[in-house]
């Protein structure tokens, strides 16, 4: 398997004095659906920017594997919030990350269809984001993701302020779209049974200052996931590691 | 309220102002040059209009207001907008700010009649100063107000330039606080327009000082309402085009 993203001993720093992790390292396989879990301040969000070369490195490096193709682009990032341009259409945020690539106004279009019909959402290019809601913006995120064709997808909690039932159909349809697609996906959350039912692997961070700290590989087919025991069993395990994880940060105080 | 019964009561409240109006008028409690009464506005603006001056001076006043208004609300906005996104120019220019900002722009006559004389350009000068500065602040709020996730998502796509953020976020991002600004200039310019010309430059104001003089205080009156007029068209065809670019506001 090819890797897509690798960091070697990477680190941030918002001051340069402190680093907010250290010597991290990780790689993310092609096709890889990765989640993240860690203790609050470890900088899960922090390191998705840094991979997505929104922040820059303190220490170490970060590989990302470009394609070749002038019509797409290495990386997209889906957000906690939607944070859809509010004066652009669905349609023309859908292509926001299409401008300034090389994407004829053909394919635009093949695009912002073929995202909108894999979240669902056909009928909704001309619609503005005002008239969407929470869980419908958040499709369109994610479509405004895929229509830059990337090798990787770095999520950052984009479920976290859905409504179960809404992040639940969201789940099943994240799986859907990266069996259909082959992305690879990295994906932060703070809530474990999350991470456990969407990854193949789940990275944990945290420690002083963090990095990762431990790796689950789940190993239980998908479909089997929601409910049965071994799945409970492996939240539970994953759990207990970011209880440790805590306790340590917090008696490190 | 239905909007047909709302308008039926704002067009009731207008019409009893001016019945109550021509009805002290016409008491004689009072000379008719102290409160001409609302009746006579008619045949003075047909006889204003037949001796060509309202024309005249509505089209001056204009003249004075439209150059004013664009100097100043083109300057103001990108001075306000430049104050926002450089830290160098911001700082270089806030004691300017502080200093200047608070003169009102009549306090400009004496010096705009020094340098440009009895002229439009100085009517236009001190019109452009007020609207300068509600365009300078509005702006500039405006684009600091501009949500950092945003800039972040822009980023995050692609658009790395300040010149590509400042197209596809900043000021797409400003615009409502920016008309809002440009709205507010509108009504800001009137106000001053007249100001301007009551020191002799032709148009409205200096109509209206000349009247006075005459104790013709009916053709005071009818330029009050011209200006009134001229101010409710302005202000309805620019919130038109306003609701027209927000169209994506809720």
């Amino acid at each position: 398997m090819a890797t897509v993203i690798q960091t070697d001993n990477l680190a941030v720093s918002f001051d340069g004095v402190t680093p907010v992790f250290e010597g991290l390292t990780l790689a993310i396989e092609k096709g890889e659906f990765v989640s993240l879990v860690g203790v609050s301040g470890a900088g899960k969000s922090t390191l998705l920017r840094v991979i997505a070369d929104l922040i820059p490195a303190f220490k170490g490096s970060v590989r990302v594997d470009t394609p070749s193709d002038p019509t797409r682009r290495a990386i997209a990032m889906v957000f906690q919030a939607a944070n859809l341009m509010p004066w652009r259409s669905v349609e023309d945020n859908i292509t926001l990350g299409l401008e300034g690539i090389d994407v004829s106004d053909r394919l635009k279009k093949e695009r912002v269809r073929w995202t909108l019909d894999l979240v669902g959402l056909g009928n909704y290019a001309d619609r503005w984001p005002y008239q969407l809601s929470g869980g419908q913006q958040q499709r369109i995120g994610i479509a405004r993701a895929l229509a830059v064709d990337p090798d990787i997808l770095l999520m950052d909690e984009p479920f976290g302020s859905l409504d179960a039932i809404t992040r639940n159909a969201l789940q099943d349809e994240l799986l859907h779209i990266w069996k259909e697609t082959g992305k690879s996906i990295l994906f932060v959350t703070h809530d474990i049974e999350e991470a456990v039912y969407l990854g193949d692997r789940v990275l944990l961070l945290g420690g002083e200052p963090a990095h990762i700290i431990n790796e689950y590989s789940i190993g239980i087919e998908r479909t089997e996931r929601r409910e049965s025991e071994a799945f409970l069993r492996k939240v539970e395990k994953v759990r207990g590691g970011l209880q440790d994880a805590i306790n340590v940060t917090l008696s490190a105080h | 309220m239905k909007p047909g019964k709302r308008y039926l009561l704002s067009a009731a409240g207008l019409a009893g102002f001016l019945l109550l109006w021509e009805g002290i008028a016409q008491s004689g409690w009072f000379e008719a040059h102290l409160l001409p009464p609302p009746s006579t506005l008619p045949v003075t603006l047909l006889s204003e209009i037949r001796l060509g001056i309202w024309q005249e001076m509505v089209w001056a006043s204009l003249r004075h207001y439209s150059i004013g208004f664009v100097i100043g609300s083109v300057l103001g906005v990108t001075l306000g907008v430049s104050v926002a996104l450089f830290p160098k120019v911001e700082a270089s220019q806030a004691w300017l700010a502080r200093v200047f900002r608070p003169i009102p722009p009549l306090a400009w006559i004496p010096f705009a009649i020094i340098w440009f004389g009895i002229s439009e350009t100085a009517a236009a000068f001190i019109i452009s100063i007020g609207i300068f500065w509600i365009n300078y602040f509005a702006a500039m709020t405006a684009v600091l107000a501009v949500d950092k996730d945003l800039i972040e998502v822009a980023r995050a796509f692609g658009h790395r330039t300040m010149f590509a953020l400042l197209r596809k976020v900043i000021m797409p991002g400003a615009a409502p606080g920016i008309l809002s600004g440009i709205r507010t200039g509108l009504g800001q310019g009137w106000m001053t327009v007249v100001a301007a010309e009551l020191f002799g430059i032709p148009g409205i104001g200096q109509r209206m000082i000349e009247a006075s003089g005459l104790l013709a205080s009916e053709v005071v009156v009818l330029y009050m309402f011209s200006i009134a007029f001229l101010y409710g068209v302005s202000d309805y065809i620019f919130v038109r085009i306003q609701s027209k670019v927000l169209e994506w506001q809720r």
